[in-house]
């Protein structure tokens, strides 16, 4: 909003003030008995509405939700596709559930800075000093979270089929990889509010997020193939676990899920949520 | 049932190698309103982040009803509540969507909030402003929207935190009026300001803080007092003739004179009225002549000057610039 916009709106100044009367304030000072605490769902839920509430009043967070998918998976299966896999339509099997991981994991590190932003303005003073459960606020957060992920995997999924793309596992195949998506995409969500927590700006979260995700989706299975990859290459996308989510949802996609894929990318998105939650959580019960 | 409100004991604060909080002990009544006066910097924000368990102490012990904020951390957040640069709301949505968010919180069902948030805001003369982005109400109903939000439950002791700042005179006296009322259903203010002006109208016991420790507390009367019985102003009718006329009044008086911005302009703070008479005689005896001639009760800003050797208004930034945003 513009500070043009601002002007317009606001009463001005020569505009009589409404009037107070003592009478009406001492009734709601006399109301405000104290309603029994809410439980911790109660409360993640309502910081669950307050994410869906912003996404009304800003809209514009949903641009990187729903433009960078549609360019990403544009421009690869066009541009490279053919160089790729011989003919767009071959690789747009190959690589639609590659991309819908890439998308959805990049758009993770929103939570982070979402959070930040909330610690610099000085909201989450507000909500620290509530006498709520302690994680609510970031699991609520990052509950809101999952309802841009399912949008963002929607708009992929359904371009994907635009495309050509035509998985063998069928809708319960797709739906099960976008829920598998889901669970590491919360998971991992806790690395970044931990990163939101100790950086000092919506910025260097950011930035900083952007640096760790490029070498995870990239050094990956995502576009290509790891065998025509050098083999200290093919170590590191061995080991990442980006790699393992999107070999365990093509598996689902393609309608031949690997148990042990699966298990493998719960395994690790359990680490991440005891890990990164724990870490999350001890600096947030502390933070200057 | 303790009479205390606010109890702290040496409560201490350190950032690198800063102080910011150093030794500060404060006791705070229930039921009043009390006045925590300091520059910026001086270790105000500290000392209420780490009383409203935002901030762990590094020494020293803070209770709150009794309850320590560390050990009773929630029984602490359950009786207090924030307000200013302490505790923001969220500016994109609407003022009616975050008194909701509050009242959702803090336990009410969904209809409840609903009438809840209406209730407050009619009451604070917001309805027209209901459905608006808290972020484009002028700085008189953001103040209101702040306090109506910190008493979504009415809270047994809050935190204002310089409540009328930018405020015009109207928005300011209807601010002042919230405050009384709120005092006045038996809730315990700590108000902090630069404002002296304010600690004066409002408060009925100040402490003065700077450099991290509690330097003077005192009704305001009390604080007056302490540093002397008036402030002399007198005004030369011949700016050349000042330099004549301070040296008269300090043997006179045997204070200290000060020269004022104003080149005809002499301040002292005299402990005594009895020699002021007899000053005046001498000064009309060496034929100065005097535009003007006053011995009031000091301000608190003299008092602060007295007390800090700085005046109240001046700021060293050791709390972040970014908190003394405009508020319109």
């Amino acid at each position: 909003m513009t500070a043009t916009d601002a002007r317009q709106q606001a009463p001005s100044p020569r505009q009589p003030l409404e009037q107070i009367s003592g009478e009406a304030l001492q009734s709601v000072l006399l109301a405000g008995a104290r309603p029994p605490r809410p439980g911790p769902l109660s409360v993640s839920a309502t910081f669950g509405w307050r994410a869906m509430l912003r996404i009304k009043h800003v809209p514009e967070q949903l641009f990187d939700v729903t433009a960078f998918p549609v360019l990403m998976t544009l421009m690869f299966t066009y541009l490279f596709g053919g160089a790729l896999a011989g003919s767009v339509d071959r690789y747009v099997q190959f690589f639609l559930p590659g991309i819908l991981v890439q998308t959805v994991v990049m758009i993770t590190m929103y939570t982070g800075v979402a959070l930040n932003t909330d610690i610099t303005k000085g909201v989450f003073d507000r909500i620290k000093s509530l006498p709520i459960w302690r994680p609510s606020a970031l699991v609520g957060a990052l509950l809101g979270d999952v309802v841009r992920f399912t949008i963002a995997s929607a708009i992929v999924i359904l371009l994907g089929l635009a495309l050509g793309f035509r998985p063998d596992g069928g809708v319960l195949g797709v739906l099960a990889g976008v829920a598998l998506l889901l669970v590491f995409s919360f998971s991992l969500g806790w690395l970044w509010t931990l990163l939101g927590l100790v950086l000092r700006t919506p910025n260097s979260v950011m930035n900083t997020s952007m640096m760790a995700l490029f070498p995870l989706t990239f050094a990956s299975n995502i576009y290509v193939d790891p065998e025509t990859m050098p083999g200290w290459l093919q170590a590191v996308v061995d080991v990442n676990p980006v790699a393992h989510l999107v070999t365990a949802i093509r598996g689902l996609m393609e309608g031949n899920g690997d148990m042990g894929d699966i298990l493998l990318v719960l395994v690790e998105s359990a680490v991440l949520v005891a890990v990164f939650g724990t870490l999350t959580m001890r600096r947030y019960n502390r933070r200057a | 049932m303790t009479e205390l409100a606010i109890e702290t004991i040496g409560l201490a604060k350190t950032f690198g190698a800063t102080r910011a909080v150093d030794g500060v002990d404060l006791q705070v009544r229930r039921g009043r309103i009390h006045g925590f006066l300091g520059p910026n910097g001086a270790g105000k924000t500290t000392t209420i982040r780490m009383l409203a368990t935002l901030l762990r102490p590094d020494a020293g012990s803070a209770q709150v009803f009794g309850h320590d904020v560390v050990r009773e951390a929630d029984e602490v957040r359950s009786r207090i509540s924030l307000t200013g640069q302490f505790a923001s709301l969220d500016e994109d949505l609407t003022g009616i969507e975050n008194l909701v968010l509050l009242s959702r919180l803090l336990g009410y069902s969904r209809p409840a909030a609903r009438n809840r948030a209406e209730e407050l805001l009619a009451a604070f003369g917001l309805t027209d402003a209901a459905t608006r982005q808290v972020k484009k109400y002028s700085g008189g109903m953001r103040r209101r929207i702040d306090i109506a939000a910190s008493i979504v439950v009415t809270p047994e002791l809050i935190f204002l935190d310089e409540p009328t700042t930018g405020l015009d005179p109207r928005s300011r006296n209807q601010v002042w009026d919230i405050v009384r009322a709120l005092v006045a259903g038996g809730t315990t203010v700590l108000l902090t300001t630069q404002y002296l002006d304010e600690a004066d109208q409002l408060a009925e016991q100040i402490s003065v803080i700077d450099n991290g420790r509690v330097i003077a507390e005192g009704t305001p009367g009390e604080l007056k007092a302490s540093v002397g019985s008036g402030a002399l102003l007198v005004r030369v009718q011949r700016p050349e003739q000042r330099p004549a006329a301070r040296g008269l009044l300090e043997r006179v008086l045997a204070v200290p004179v000060r020269d004022e911005a104003d080149p005809a302009a002499l301040t002292a703070t005299v402990d005594d009225p009895g020699p002021v008479a007899r000053a005046l005689t001498e000064l009309d005896r060496a034929g100065i002549g005097l535009a003007q001639f006053s011995l009031g009760q000091p301000s608190l800003d003299e008092v602060f000057l007295a007390l800090t050797g700085h005046a109240a208004t001046s700021s060293d930034d050791a709390e972040p610039a970014d908190l003394q945003e405009s508020s319109r």
